[in-house]
């Protein structure tokens, strides 16, 4: 068939059941743009780019479909590496097009161009220029191919202009096959009896899910297996809702922020099994004490992780739903069914003497308190997205997680902005759950021009601000690390969210006390437009427990 | 102690995968001694020897983090004494005064160098060899007034029936 290279692009998406573009135009895509206005696809606008990587990226992690988004050459591409690499880090799938100067003008720094391939090659999965028109369908196939196999990523499709005009008889492939791309990556049986042998025999094993075990929809095999061996499931931040968070044998999470149970048992552990988890300092923290007694087995589908950060005894290069459900067969084959350990009974003990200590702080409206009330309120499959600061400790900590993909945050970049623009692609993907983002008002301010986007285009969500009127997160560290000599962290008290809401047509309120709270929370879920509720809390709130960068596990304040 | 390892890496013949692998040590904090690439035995790939100062440890996560770039499609680990090893260097000496110049030709056949060029005041000399002979030729040299270095880095191939390829 013969067709012009922007045609071939949006016949090629629209094969891979592609559902929904967030993007924003610009000269160098316009001849895409207009082959859409006659395609069912439907366009998300944004009004930055960088919302629409974000949005893409929510997108993808609500839903484990392919995200995409799509933005002009030069700043308009430029402006969606930050969404791009927040997706790289979090290993999340999405496909990212952006127009390109004419293939005669590349090199010659013509308007609004930018040498895309060099920019984004070090965050994304890979990244491809397609020179002719004929390359185009085999080309966003093996995008689409790459972005959502084997340990997930970004991928980026940049595409010349002339490329978009010109025309050609294309094919579409059916199937692709990529030159020195694997993920056929399934457990060793060797390696899976090892492994079961050694967490049979252990006496205090500890697991560590990581975004891996979401990412592979594992968390099924992950219960069954720490079931089985009764080890204490700690997660990494990514891995948080891999193992419903009120199930007893979970910890919460472990790290810079973890919970008490998990950063001290770690430590008592003489096997670890950590899943699809890469051993982030965040997670670990001083690396050299990380579970120093004990045995290591590391399940990952990546090779590179092995041994990246971590030494391990034992490594599995698996998928880890593959691989916990071989080592779940092969445990109940040598393990009779073990009833109650000294370690499961230790680990009891310290949950419930912990859940007696956190219950009353004397203030009313403490962060705490916001996230455990918004766990009541909420149905157990709505979704949470997060900012990047305070507000999204608070909700690792305090909001339980009960489902896998219900948790949605910026991980390894640490985004602020990236929460409410990844809450609207989350909503877009699930229309019919509540979706939340949990913000802090600095984060907010990144990206609350997606208000615009959430009110246009009908997609409501509920924002709630922890507003402490600071960079909270970084007002913290200065309190505590640098003698609270505040630089450069008190944003004063504008805006008036709630006036900012209403003026992009989208509701706003203010409550003061949980109650209002409470109630404020039920109404948005009922509200057709999005609600920004501003919380009022107080700027010298602290995020504890916490462990200072740089310090081991046990060296935890609060 | 940072040791030298060599790494033979199958790369797709393509524009921008030379950033792409020298990026990827670059960011991982790896430093590269030398790299040699040149067309492999489908016309299609380019073969790269890669030369890499670092730990033991770093070795093989070295080799992983080269693997998962999609257009390499292998790479591994030469052990020195399995593989043969060699280096091209060419040598500009100066050659004006009589006496250097024959001296030159002396030192030219015991490093079983060749003159491929002379001029009235200089000479081009050949070396193929190992790292460390060229290092030696070179160190001798630079009393003679060295002019100018061009060295390929080192290349090197599994000896035997073994190989870093893919079957097409
Ligand atoms: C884009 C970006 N810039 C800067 C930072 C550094 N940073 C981390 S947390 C934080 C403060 C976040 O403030 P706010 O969103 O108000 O949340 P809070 O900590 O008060 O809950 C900052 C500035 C970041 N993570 N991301």
């Amino acid at each position: 068939m013969r067709m012009s290279g922007a045609k071939a692009l949006v016949e090629s998406l629209e094969k891979e059941r592609v559902e929904v573009i967030f993007g924003l135009p610009g000269g160098a895509i316009m001849p895409v743009y207009d082959v859409l206005l006659d395609s069912k696809v439907r366009h998300i606008l944004v009004r930055h780019e960088q919302s629409a990587a974000h949005m893409a990226d929510g997108y993808a992690r609500a839903s484990r479909k392919t995200g995409v988004c799509m933005a002009t050459s030069g700043p308009g591409a430029t402006n969606l590496i930050t969404g791009i690499a927040t997706a790289h880090l979090d290993s999340s799938p999405i496909v990212a097009i952006t127009g390109q100067v004419s293939t005669s003008q590349i090199g010659l720094d013509a308007f609004q161009e930018a040498d895309m391939i060099g920019i984004a090659s070090p965050v994304t999965k890979y990244s491809f220029q397609p020179r002719r028109v004929e390359d185009i369908p085999v080309t966003v196939k093996k995008a689409f191919h790459i972005a959502s196999t084997g340990r997930p990523g970004p991928v980026l499709i940049d595409l010349p202009k002339d490329i978009q005009m010109d025309s050609a008889e294309v094919e579409f492939p059916m199937k692709v096959e990529v030159r020195g791309y694997r993920t056929d990556y399934k457990p060793d049986p060797e390696k899976i009896g090892l492994a079961a042998e050694i967490l049979a025999n252990s006496e205090r094993p500890l697991i560590l899910a990581g975004g891996g075990v979401i990412l592979s929809d594992a968390s099924e095999e992950l219960q069954k297996v720490a079931e089985t061996i009764l080890a204490p499931v700690a997660t990494s931040l990514m891995g948080k809702g891999s193992i419903p968070e009120d199930h007893p044998l979970s910890i919460g999470i472990i790290g810079m922020h973890g919970s008490k149970e998990a950063n001290r048992l770690i430590y008592e552990a003489d096997t670890l099994l950590a899943v699809g988890c890469r051993f982030s300092d965040r997670t670990t923290g001083k690396l050299d004490e990380f579970c120093p007694a004990s045995k290591v087995i590391h399940i990952d589908i990546d090779p590179a992780e092995i041994g990246k950060n971590r030494c391990v005894d034992l490594a599995i290069i698996s998928d880890a739903k593959m691989a916990l459900e071989a080592l779940y067969r092969a445990l109940t084959k040598t393990l009779t069914e073990k009833k109650d350990t000294a370690w499961s009974r230790k680990l009891k003990e310290m949950k419930e003497t912990n859940n007696v200590k956190t219950e009353n702080s004397g203030r009313d409206l403490t962060p705490p308190k916001i996230l455990k009330e918004l766990r009541r309120v909420l149905p157990p499959e709505a979704i949470v997205t997060t900012e990047v600061g305070q507000n999204q400790m608070w909700a690792s900590l305090y909001f339980k997680v009960l489902k896998p993909r219900t948790f949605i945050t910026s991980g390894g970049f640490g985004c602020m902005g990236y929460g409410f623009p990844a809450s609207i692609g989350a909503k877009t993907a699930i229309p019919n759950v509540p979706v939340v983002d949990v913000a802090g008002d600095g984060s907010f301010m990144m990206t609350e021009n997606s208000l615009a986007t959430s009110v246009t285009e009908n997609i409501p969500v509920t924002v709630i601000i922890l507003n402490n009127r600071m960079l909270g997160m970084v007002a913290q560290w200065q309190r505590l690390f640098y003698n609270r000599r505040y630089s450069a962290v008190s944003l004063g008290d504008v805006p008036d969210f709630q006036k900012l809401a209403e003026a992009y047509g989208a509701e706003g309120l203010r409550i003061g006390s949980v109650e209002e709270f409470s109630r404020a929370v039920k109404e948005s879920l009922k509200s057709e437009v999005t609600t920004v509720i501003d919380v009022p809390i107080d700027p010298e709130e602290n995020v504890l427990p916490m462990v200072p960068a740089g310090y081991s596990l046990k060296d935890v304040i609060g | 102690m940072p040791k030298t390892f060599i790494i033979s890496a199958l790369v797709e013949h393509k524009p921008g995968v030379l950033y792409k692998v020298s990026n990827m040590f670059w960011r991982r904090g790896f430093n590269i001694e030398s790299v040699a690439i040149g067309t492999a035995e489908q016309e299609d790939l380019a073969r790269m020897t890669i030369t890499i100062k670092g730990e033991e440890k770093d070795a093989e996560q070295l080799v992983s983090q080269l693997e998962k770039l999609i257009d390499v499609l292998k790479a591994a680990r030469l052990d020195p004494q399995k593989a043969v090893i060699r280096e091209l260097a060419l040598i500009k000496l100066n050659a004006s005064d009589p006496k250097i110049r024959s001296d030159i030709f002396h030192y030219v056949e015991v490093f079983r160098g060749r003159i491929v060029d002379v001029s009235p005041t200089s000479a081009i000399v050949e070396i193929v060899g190992s790292k460390d002979k060229i290092d030696a030729f070179i160190n001798l040299t630079r009393d003679f007034g060295l002019m100018e270095v061009a060295r390929t880095g080192e290349t090197a191939l599994i000896r035997g029936p073994e190989s870093v390829r893919i079957d097409v």
